[in-house]
């Protein structure tokens, strides 16, 4: 460890007497402890019935985990403000925009994918994509998504460098809480918030530009013409950020967040997990006692560094919790104590509890990527792959040519004054392509009928029609199937062809009724 | 592993946190201080609850709620709603009014409004008799309007004027009306059943004879024509076609002879406003067996009111 972080080990007196460890199992005096199993007894009504919080001021460390953090924070973030702006070219009767909800006219709009209100399910899919990916991360390494990639972590993360680079690090924060309001600690405070609320604002502008063409929506934005939800929705996103990343912080991981409760039911003992080898390092006690008792004394040093640097402020010695989102830090920070005291590293370490207990009881590490690769976690990959290809296969194999047939049915069919039958039909042709196609609805079956539509006068019926539909949008049309008189109630098909390069066709059966046959 | 203490509760040992004292299967619950910004949270409910109380209705009165500061209610919100809906058709009606309905068919989207707003108005005022399809009833005497076979002619015009004026409504002049003679003791039973036959036979469905055709020729032609054709200008039904208004058997055809059944239809002139009578005309020409404008519009019998 380098010299300057030196002092900083006991920088905050939580341990200022190296008593004698008196068990085992004696708890550490972590800083996250409300009350001390020795203090004399209390009465039996508990002092307080709320408790405030009590403010993380996680340390600054360095170490493979947190690189692969900042990593993490960057494509992260990068990918929410940055793919809004990535146009994408659709011809003139679409969005320029590669990623766009366009709520207004109901699509979602994906880079080369254009998906329509009835082809929700391929939004389904991926959410359930997403569901399954969370199942394969929390059996193989726990909450990795929660230390890593969760945007409340993300965003707790950074606002977290924002105190850090307004206060300072750790000691600087906790002594500038301590002190009384001044001019110094009111300017502090109000950069730091109004570093808060401009992130905060950030979040929320680059949210609405996923409903709306962004430079346009900006441009709007600015000159107070936007949509008044735009206004609204950036305002409460601003509100919730700042509230959620800038002062909630970990309270929401573990007071308010579904996902650990339902994460304790997605692990088991061959997951990984941040894990505290207390086999290795009770009983705690410093390196001058560990000279003095040779053997007696396991390798912490109750240097209390990987309770420092956590950022939900719990204490890992402790066992596995629901504070501990799994963002490896503590593991960082230990591993540099180790480093400076000359021991192995990975006294905090990633590790399933199964291969613990089995190092514990003498047997040899296992590599942690050992943990990855199970039939649990293969189960899952394997269904996560194959709705991916399902989906795949759906989205190559989807037409952009759509036709429903609703007949109706009061009444359900007409005789005509020369004794022919007629139905009607309410046909909807879809024509899903970015550009106008011009389609051909033709009745198959039905021998001797003819249909014509509300726009045209009977005198023009054909058993084939050609109508363009505009480009991305629905035609609804009536027709009127005329067939000879002794015709009997039958089914037959109507069929809609689009013309052009690709002839996409689509064809619905559907029932022709007629007078039952008398005499 | 716990303490005991005096009142049953216990100091439970890994966390340092007093139980509450109940225990299910081994399990206890402790008595863990709730986050203080829960409670900050229940203090905002109370403040919201108390800010919405004085903005919002909310006490019940006896026939009412208080009414707030800012005087919203459900009613008041679904009266502005609907006069922002009537204020959107207003200009529909309007452009309506204005238009003649021989030009309504130009204007592609008004005819899909008038074809929209006539399909509501006719479920309120043409239902009970044509029936919700418009499919009429045979047994009761009402045309069906889905079909091909017009007594007074198929184009918008005609069907707008039918609708305006009404069927032999006895205060009106301009009314449609035709009157069919009863035959009833005019003809003997064999007379009757051979007129019967050879009217059918126009349709194809009964014999042609020598004495039917000459009391049709004596009788029936000046209104029904030489073949049965009809004729629109009196509204004299076609014999020729498939289309029976009262029925088809020999039974039928002889009782219409002898007491003829004539129907009525109300003049909606007065009734309804002329926005909905135009688009009653454009919804009943669209159900399928609207006629085109052809020479009709010469036909001194088919004068279109253009009064708005
Ligand atoms: S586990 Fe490591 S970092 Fe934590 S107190 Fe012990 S030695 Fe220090
Ligand atoms: S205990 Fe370690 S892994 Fe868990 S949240 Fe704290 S620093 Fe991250």
């Amino acid at each position: 460890m380098s010299d300057p972080d030196k002092p900083e080990l006991i920088e905050d007196g939580v341990r200022k007497t190296n008593e004698p460890v008196s068990s085992a199992v004696a708890a550490p005096e972590a800083t996250t402890r409300r009350h001390e199993p020795h203090e004399p007894a209390r009465t039996h009504l508990p002092e307080k019935l709320f408790e405030a919080r009590k403010t993380v001021h996680n340390r600054r460390i360095d170490g493979p985990f947190r690189r692969f953090k900042w990593f993490v924070m960057l494509v992260t973030l990068a990918i929410y403000y940055g793919t809004p702006w990535i146009r994408w070219d659709r011809g003139p009767y679409a969005p320029d925009q590669a990623v766009l909800v366009d709520l207004a006219n109901r699509r979602f709009y994906m880079f080369g994918i254009e998906i329509w209100p009835q082809e929700f399910y391929f939004v389904a899919g991926l959410l359930i994509m997403a569901g399954v990916g969370l199942f394969i991360i929390t059996s193989a390494v726990g909450r990795a998504w929660c230390g890593y990639a969760c945007p409340q972590t993300v965003w707790t993360d950074l606002f977290q460098h924002v105190d850090r680079f307004v206060d300072g690090d750790r000691f600087a924060r906790q002594k500038l809480d301590a002190a009384p309001w001044g001019p110094n600690k009111i300017a502090r405070r109000a950069l730091k918030w109004t570093i808060y609320l401009v992130i905060g604002f950030w979040t929320g502008g680059a949210w609405i530009m996923y409903f709306a063409d962004a430079p346009t929506l900006v441009h709007d934005f600015w000159r107070g013409e936007a949509a008044p939800a735009a206004y609204i929705t950036v305002a409460i996103l601003t509100l919730t950020t700042v509230t959620l990343g800038g002062f909630m912080r970990e309270q929401v991981c573990i007071y308010m967040c579904p996902w650990p409760r339902i994460q304790t039911a997605m692990m088991d003992e061959k997951s990984l997990l941040v894990t505290y080898k207390d086999w290795r390092g009770e009983p705690r006690g410093s390196v001058k006692k560990a000279e003095r008792n040779p053997g007696m004394v396991g390798d912490c040093i109750d240097c209390t560094m990987c309770v420092q640097v956590c950022p939900t402020g719990i204490d890992i010695r402790d066992g596995p919790q629901i504070g501990c989102i799994t963002c490896a830090l503590c593991i960082d920070a230990c591993d540099r104590v180790m480093a400076e005291v000359g021991r192995p590293r990975g006294l905090i370490d990633y590790a399933t509890l199964e291969d613990c207990e089995a190092e514990a009881n003498g047997a040899k590490p296992r590599p942690a990527w050992r943990a990855l690769l199970r039939p649990r976690t293969i189960a899952y990959t394997l269904i996560w792959g194959s709705i991916g290809l399902a989906m795949l296969f759906a989205l190559g194999n989807r037409s952009r040519t759509d036709l429903s047939v609703a007949p109706d049915r009061n009444p359900p069919f007409m005789l005509m004054s020369d004794g022919s039958v007629r139905n009607s039909y309410t046909l909807s042709l879809r024509n899903m392509a970015t550009r106008p196609r011009p389609m051909e609805v033709a009745i198959e079956g039905l021998p001797g009928a003819v249909m014509w539509s509300d726009t045209m006068s009977r005198a023009q019926a054909a058993r084939m029609i050609r109508i363009t539909v505009p480009a991305d949008s629905t035609q609804t049309m009536r027709a009127y199937v005329v067939a000879p008189a002794d015709t009997a109630a039958t089914s037959f098909a109507f069929s809609l062809t689009a013309l052009g390069e690709e002839r996409e066709t689509d064809r619905t059966e559907t029932n022709f009724d007629a007078p039952q046959a008398s005499q | 592993m716990t303490t005991d203490r005096h009142d049953g509760k216990r100091v439970d040992e890994a966390t340092g946190t007093e139980t509450v004292g109940h225990e299910w299967d081994g399990i206890e619950e402790l008595d863990t201080p709730m986050p203080r910004w829960w409670l900050w949270t229940l203090y905002l409910t109370i403040v919201w609850g108390v800010v919405y109380v004085i903005l919002y209705p909310a006490w019940p009165l006896v026939d009412r709620a208080t009414a707030g500061v800012l005087g919203w209610t459900s009613r008041g919100q679904l009266a502005k709603e609907m006069s922002i809906a009537d204020q959107a058709r207003t200009t529909v009606r309007e452009q309506l009014v204005r238009i003649p309905i021989e030009r309504l068919p130009e204007n592609s989207a008004l005819m899909q409004q008038a074809v929209a707003g006539g399909r509501a108005a006719f479920k309120v005022h043409c239902s009970q008799c044509h029936g919700s399809g418009a499919a009429g009833s045979q047994t009761l005497g009402y045309p069906n309007l889905n079909d091909d076979d017009w007594l007074w002619g198929g184009d918008l015009k005609a069907i707008h004027f039918t609708l305006v004026n009404g069927i032999r409504q006895p205060d009106r002049d301009s009314t449609r009306a035709s009157d069919m003679p009863p035959f009833e003791g005019v003809f003997d039973a064999g007379q009757l059943t051979a007129l019967s036959e050879h009217v059918l036979s126009f349709s194809g469905k009964g014999r042609a004879n020598p004495v039917g055709a000459r009391i049709y020729a004596d009788n029936c032609t000046i209104c029904h024509g030489p073949a049965g054709e009809g004729d629109r200008a009196q509204g004299a039904p076609r014999l020729n076609d498939a289309i029976w208004l009262y029925g088809n058997t020999r039974e039928d055809v002889a009782r219409q002879i002898l007491r003829p059944r004539m129907g009525v239809m109300p003049a909606w002139e007065g009734r309804l406003d002329p926005a909905t009578i135009k688009m009653l005309a454009a919804y009943v020409h669209s159900l399928g067996g609207g006629e085109d404008f052809v020479e009709v519009a010469a036909d001194p019998a088919i004068e279109v009111d253009e009064r708005p």
